[in-house]
């Protein structure tokens, strides 16, 4: 359905980030700003999304060039429901960051460039064209550059390095491929590309094509060989910078992934056995590194790189419950991985220290706080009535369907890593006995700060807690939603036929 | 740059530079020219002219600070944009005066754009640059 | 002209990964500029390339009478180009920082956050 107002979301952000130029030192009002733009966010994410419930692919294009000839914005359920979470995510860090970004950070203009990163992940969400998927990316990127440097320490700087050379790269790659595709169909826009590609019979020119995506994308969301700037960067900025990192910006390359091997290159066999080895790999290389390290955001790093491995295989497999597994799989891993962040940013706030080894006695000094904190913690293993149990029986059960014994065992292998990895940080972080740690001058202690930040850290990690559990306990809810989307995904004629607004037939 | 030459060069050069790049923002919507070349242009106005004087004497000229160009061109792009809005077209919908205004030519919403991206270039080029020479 | 842009373009590629490999930050980012710089002309070259028919309406006409150039990659293009200068402006300030912060332009040297585990 056509409705101009799909690309408020994206608008909204764009305006929330140049309001807060404006105030570029005032930070009190930059605090007080981007806490409410991000609840208004919040509110037009819910409305996209119970619009797109009701009334199907919400579309725009923009100065009323219809498609394939103008830049198409499309609400699809997939999209507006990551808008949706995305905002969600979005609002718990703007108030994390008001609770525990110093003072001479928030001067060299966090929060604007905060507002950017969301806008670019919303547009990236709703673009419906290829190019148009590319610029947001790079408003994303370059964004998260700025946010990863943000107050240039040294490990930050080197973090930032290889972060920065392998995004360039990436994109390169990306700009690559869309060549490609131009070339072999003339056409940009995902509808009109897939009907194009579709009718083409050399399906070796495809392959190579899907190829370079899947290392462009690959590289964005750190799956296996192309993972190693993600444990090297993502602990180095602040605590908030890092949730929205992990969180978001590896599941945007999820994303990608997602919509162009539904779309464009689905369902082609040697594909599948590409993304399914590569799963594995991700899985296993993830696990085990995150069993290696002593530093909470560290762990937390190599576990993304871990449960990006599931997506994927989601992918690989490529039945109906297995697309589902992955769709339910994202909105969990964004929610959970965004607090997971906090949780690090909260301990370390608490300590002084992110190493492992050194910390101890959480239980016993804030034992409330610990409860809460194992809430995401093992919502991240899948303890059952917890999110993360339910993505993975999907998973499981679309590998049954297609036999792909292979892959369940990676999973059934990479959920024992996880639960590995989180009770021995639990363990040691919670359960053991407290050292006399070394108090720095120069950090602010959580016990130090006033009543009113110290809730400021606290309630966003309470609130994505709530939103977990209820992905976990209403999970009927969350099954339902993404068996719809699962559906749309393979199946995208209704999707090319909305966009383009003709009948046409998909071989 | 301690020239006399480039100097008294620099100080015609500035405001003929800054002329011309009006003049392409202006013809930019049916011919070569618009708001990022314009812009450029306009960057490489200043910059000749910090090359010539010292950064100092240019930050007084420009008054005020260039990274708040960025918001303001921003906004005017962002209004040009959702101008369509108001009567139910699509974001960036071109809208036009029917007649042509003396000197600026036909005027509509994707003029409005293009000086947005022109004050956003000029800004986001002259603070780049800026810090470039600042921390040398 | 399609076989010199051809021959431009593998050029541009194998300069650019080969400057990725080597070890000096300061090469890398000459390697994806000469990346980038590659990627656009491939744009370039498959959209077609056209002789002497620029996609602009002569004055008065309603339609094209003749074939004419694809507007659309020289619009990618021009897009691709500003947002690359944005990343390698970006990216050389940052080498030019951790220059100065690390005192050093060796990759080899710039791998603390890896071996802290």
């Amino acid at each position: 359905m056509n409705n101009i107002l799909v690309i408020a979301p994206i608008l909204l952000q764009l305006f929330a980030g140049t309001i807060l130029l404006f105030f570029w030192t005032k930070t009190q009002i930059q605090k007080v700003l981007s806490i409410l733009f991000s609840f208004l966010s919040l509110g037009l994410g819910i409305w996209l999304f119970l619009l797109t419930w009701k009334d199907g692919i919400q579309f725009t294009h923009a100065g009323n060039w219809a498609a394939p000839f103008g830049i198409s914005f499309v609400a699809d359920l997939l999209s507006a429901t990551l808008v949706l979470i995305a905002s969600i995510s979005g609002l718990a860090v703007s108030i994390f960051s008001v609770g525990t970004m110093r003072e001479e950070r928030l001067k060299f203009g966090f929060f604007p460039i905060m507002h950017f990163l969301l806008m670019g992940l919303s547009g990236a969400f709703l673009a419906g064209d290829m190019f148009n998927l590319y610029v947001w990316f790079e408003v994303v990127i370059i964004s998260s550059f700025v946010l990863l440097t943000l107050g240039s320490t040294k490990s930050q700087l080197e973090g930032a390095i290889k972060y920065v050379s392998l995004n360039l790269l990436a994109s390169s790659l990306f700009l690559i491929g869309i060549g490609f595709v131009y070339g072999l169909t003339g056409s940009l826009n995902f509808a009109d590309v897939a009907v194009k590609l579709s009718a083409i019979s050399n399906r070796g020119i495809i392959n190579v094509t899907a190829g370079i995506f899947l290392v462009s994308f690959g590289i964005k969301s750190a799956i296996f060989p192309m993972y190693f700037w993600l444990p090297a960067s993502y602990h180095t900025p602040p605590p908030a910078v890092s949730a929205i990192f992990g969180g978001l910006l590896t599941k945007l390359g999820v994303y990608a992934l997602v919509r162009t091997f539904t779309l464009m290159f689905g369902g082609d066999e040697f594909l599948g056995i590409m993304l399914s080895i590569i799963a594995a790999l991700t899985i296993l290389s993830g696990g085990l590194g995150a069993l290696l390290q002593k530093n909470l955001s560290k762990a937390f790093g190599y576990l993304i790189i871990c449960h990006i491995g599931f997506m994927v295989a989601g992918l690989g497999m490529f039945t109906e419950v297995a697309i589902l597994g992955t769709v339910f799989y994202l909105f969990h891993d964004i929610i959970v991985k965004t607090n997971l962040f906090m949780v690090a940013g909260l301990v370390l706030k608490i300590n002084g220290t992110q190493d492992i080894s050194k910390l101890g006695g959480m239980y016993k000094s804030y034992p409330l706080i610990s409860i809460l904190l194992s809430i995401p913690l093992f919502s991240l293993v899948g303890i059952p009535p917890l999110s993360g149990f339910w993505p993975k029986i999907f998973l499981i059960q679309g590998g049954l369907a297609s036999e792909d014994y292979f892959l369940i065992a990676f999973i059934v292998l990479g959920s024992f890593l996880t639960l590995w990895v989180v009770a021995k940080i639990w363990a040691e972080v919670f359960w053991k006995n407290a050292e006399n740690l070394p108090v720095k001058a120069s950090g602010l202690y959580f016990n130090q700060m006033s009543k009113a930040n110290q809730s400021m850290v606290i309630i966003p990690i309470i609130f994505l807690s709530i939103v977990s559990l209820y992905i976990g306990f209403a999970a009927e809810n969350i099954y339902v939603l993404s068996e719809k989307i699962a559906a749309d995904l393979m199946n995208p004629q209704n999707y090319i036929e909305t966009i383009l607004g003709i009948k046409t037939i998909l071989p | 740059m301690k020239s006399l030459l480039f100097k008294t060069a620099s100080d015609y050069l500035l405001p003929l530079l800054l002329l011309f790049s009006v003049f392409m923002l202006l013809r930019g919507h049916y011919e070569p020219g618009g708001g990022f070349v314009g812009g450029l242009m306009a960057a490489i106005a200043f910059l000749i002219h910090s090359f010539a004087h010292g950064l100092k004497e240019t930050r007084n000229i420009i008054r005020i600070n260039p990274g708040m160009l960025m918001p303001i061109g921003l906004l005017l792009t962002l209004l040009a944009g959702i101008a369509p809005w108001l009567i139910g077209q699509p974001f960036l919908t071109g809208l036009w005066f029917e007649e042509p205004f003396r000197f600026v030519g036909v005027v509509g919403t994707a003029l409005l754009f293009d000086i947005g991206v022109y004050l956003v270039v000029i800004g986001a080029t002259l603070t780049i640059m800026f810090s470039i020479t600042e921390t040398v | 002209m399609e076989i010199l842009l051809i021959i431009i373009i593998g050029l541009l590629h194998a300069g650019g990964l080969y400057m990725l490999l080597r070890r000096s930050m300061f090469k890398i980012i000459i390697g994806l500029i000469l990346l980038g710089n590659g990627a656009n002309l491939l744009i370039f070259l498959l959209g077609r390339l056209v002789k002497g028919h620029p996609p602009v309406l002569p004055d008065g006409a309603k339609i094209f009478a003749e074939i004419y150039a694809d507007p659309l990659p020289q619009a990618v293009i021009l897009t691709a180009i500003v947002i690359g200068f944005g990343l390698q402006s970006f990216a050389i300030i940052l080498i030019k920082t951790v220059f100065k912060v690390l005192e050093t332009d060796d990759l080899d040297e710039l791998n603390s956050t890896d071996e802290e585990i």
